[in-house]
């Protein structure tokens, strides 16, 4: 037997063999189980003084609402947001890490973080994985070059845009931005905005709902804005709330106490001081 | 789920983008949508990246691709300026593009164009199609819109031409390519550079020449019921 015919493992790099498998069992038939899903819509925008980024609060698997009051908008920098979309574990994930990154760069640098160098960091990160880490971010800041406000998608590719959605219900909010967006709009303007915008994607696709986050940065200054609005009320719980004003009933009091049957054996020295 | 699939599929650029040269330098040319499937994810994105000075590169096919590619190779000529204390040929950027794309050709999905303007050579194109080959072409044409346009080009490109007419030559090229390609649309961007520098020029997708069954762009209803009027790109 000749050398060339056996198979040498590959001397280094990412193997991506069980993506492979289970790309061959899914064309199959084979069903895995579902990962949990931010079907969501999360957008930004840029107004007169800084950025706006927005989100949904919904996070599904597969049909399921399995969070009702999720948060999208993750904290990158102090100056840096970013919303995100797809499998919830991979955006978690991705912003915790490159959040991480900043803050030692920052120390590294004592500087403020740029918009840039978090986007070359997530872009660097998504395409090295080739589309496999399924998230899809909105990522907005202001730092000293001005206002910023970026796409990335799954595969690695950024836009640079003025106004963005991504998501399920991106359609629905690029809709609202694309018919109302304008330059130079203020701050009351534009949180209406993204509002208007997130409430299409709440209202119009079914992989968003919920309520709504707002986070608005400017020039050393931010706010986050959790439930920003609250669209989905429970229509079915009484304005009064539930009370139960007579204690549940004690029927019966029974005490069985347990056999004690502790045995102290006595091992080794006893402790001294 | 269609349309859940096509929202999902890689973000690529059905593309058209031109590179030409005319007496003494270069216009590159290209339009400006993005899609992802069916969905335009970006009608007023900016294909012609700078690599350094006086050179530019016009990107198709996988944006995550092109956009890493040139990256990578902005990071090199960078370097490349700095040891050898003057700009980057042209010959140079390209050779750099054709090695990552070479040497990478199993992972990448994306044909390039490299045109600029270096002293020793003037203004020159090259192009590098899919499988990593180099060619140094008078003109070259990429992307999806391309194959409308062969034609076109064998006709209408003359050696020697003016500025003016090598860049009214591209605009209508790409006019010619977001009017039959689909995936081609939104405004065209040019680039031209040559010994003065580089000028970069913008024509909006409603300034556009039509062409044939082409309707002229009008107001909406949206417009007229005093609905807030839309961004114009």
């Amino acid at each position: 037997m000749s050398t060339s015919d056996v198979e040498l493992p590959p001397k280094g790099g990412f193997s991506f063999d069980l993506c492979r498998r289970n790309e061959m069992l899914s064309k199959k038939g084979a069903n895995p189980p579902s990962f949990r899903k931010t079907g969501t819509t999360i957008v930004g925008l840029i107004f007169q003084d800084g950025v706006i980024l927005g989100a949904d609060t919904r996070a599904t698997a597969g049909s399921i609402v399995c969070d009702k009051n999720c948060e999208k908008i993750h904290y990158m920098a102090p100056n840096i947001y970013c919303c995100g979309a797809g499998t919830a574990a991979d955006t978690e994930a991705v912003t915790d890490m490159v959040n991480s990154q900043l803050q030692l760069h920052r120390y590294h640098t004592g500087r403020e973080s740029r918009v840039v160098t978090a986007l070359t960091l997530l872009k660097s990160h998504l395409f090295k994985y080739q589309g496999h880490v399924q998230a899809a971010l909105v990522l907005g800041g202001v730092d000293v070059t001005g206002p910023h406000l970026h796409t990335i998608y799954p595969h690695g590719s950024t836009d640079t845009l003025p106004f963005a959605t991504m998501g399920s219900g991106s359609l629905a909010a690029m809709a609202v931005f694309e018919s109302k967006y304008r330059e130079g709009l203020t701050k009351e303007e534009g949180i209406n905005l993204v509002c208007e915008a997130i409430c299409a994607g709440i209202f119009n696709d079914l992989g968003s709902g919920s309520n709504v986050d707002l986070c608005v940065i400017t020039k050393g200054h931010k706010e986050y804005l959790r439930n920003y609005q609250v669209p989905n009320h429970r229509a079915h719980i009484s304005s009064k709330g539930f009370t139960f004003p007579k204690k549940t009933e004690v029927l019966l009091t029974k005490i069985t106490p347990l056999d004690e049957k502790v045995e102290v054996i006595e091992a080794g020295d006893a402790m001294e001081e | 789920m269609d349309l859940d699939m096509s929202i999902n599929a890689p973000h690529s650029m059905g593309t058209t983008i031109i590179g030409v040269t005319y007496n003494g330098g270069v216009v590159l040319g290209a339009d400006s949508r993005t899609s992802t499937g069916m969905y335009v994810a970006n009608r007023a994105s900016d294909k012609i990246t700078q690599l350094t000075d006086n050179v530019y590169v016009c990107r198709s096919g996988s944006a995550a691709d092109s956009q890493i590619v040139s990256d990578y190779v902005r990071h090199f000529l960078h370097q490349h300026t700095i040891q050898l204390g003057q700009p980057a040929t042209v010959k140079v950027a390209a050779n750099l593009i054709r090695l990552i794309s070479y040497n990478n050709k199993n992972m990448l999905e994306t044909g390039l164009i490299v045109g600029g303007w270096d002293k020793y050579e003037g203004g020159k194109i090259y192009g590098i199609p899919l499988g990593g080959t180099l060619i140094e072409q008078p003109f070259a044409i990429g992307g999806s819109g391309s194959s409308y346009l062969y034609g076109f080009f064998d006709q209408e490109w003359k050696e020697g031409m003016t500025m003016e007419e090598a860049e009214k030559l591209v605009v209508k090229a790409v006019s010619l390519a977001i009017a039959r390609d689909g995936a081609s649309g939104g405004v065209v961007r040019t680039v031209i550079i040559n010994s003065e520098g580089v000028k970069r020029n913008f024509y909006p997708g409603d300034k556009l020449p039509l062409w044939h069954e082409e309707l002229e762009p009008q107001n909406s209803l949206l417009d007229i019921l005093n609905a807030p009027e839309p961004m114009n790109t």
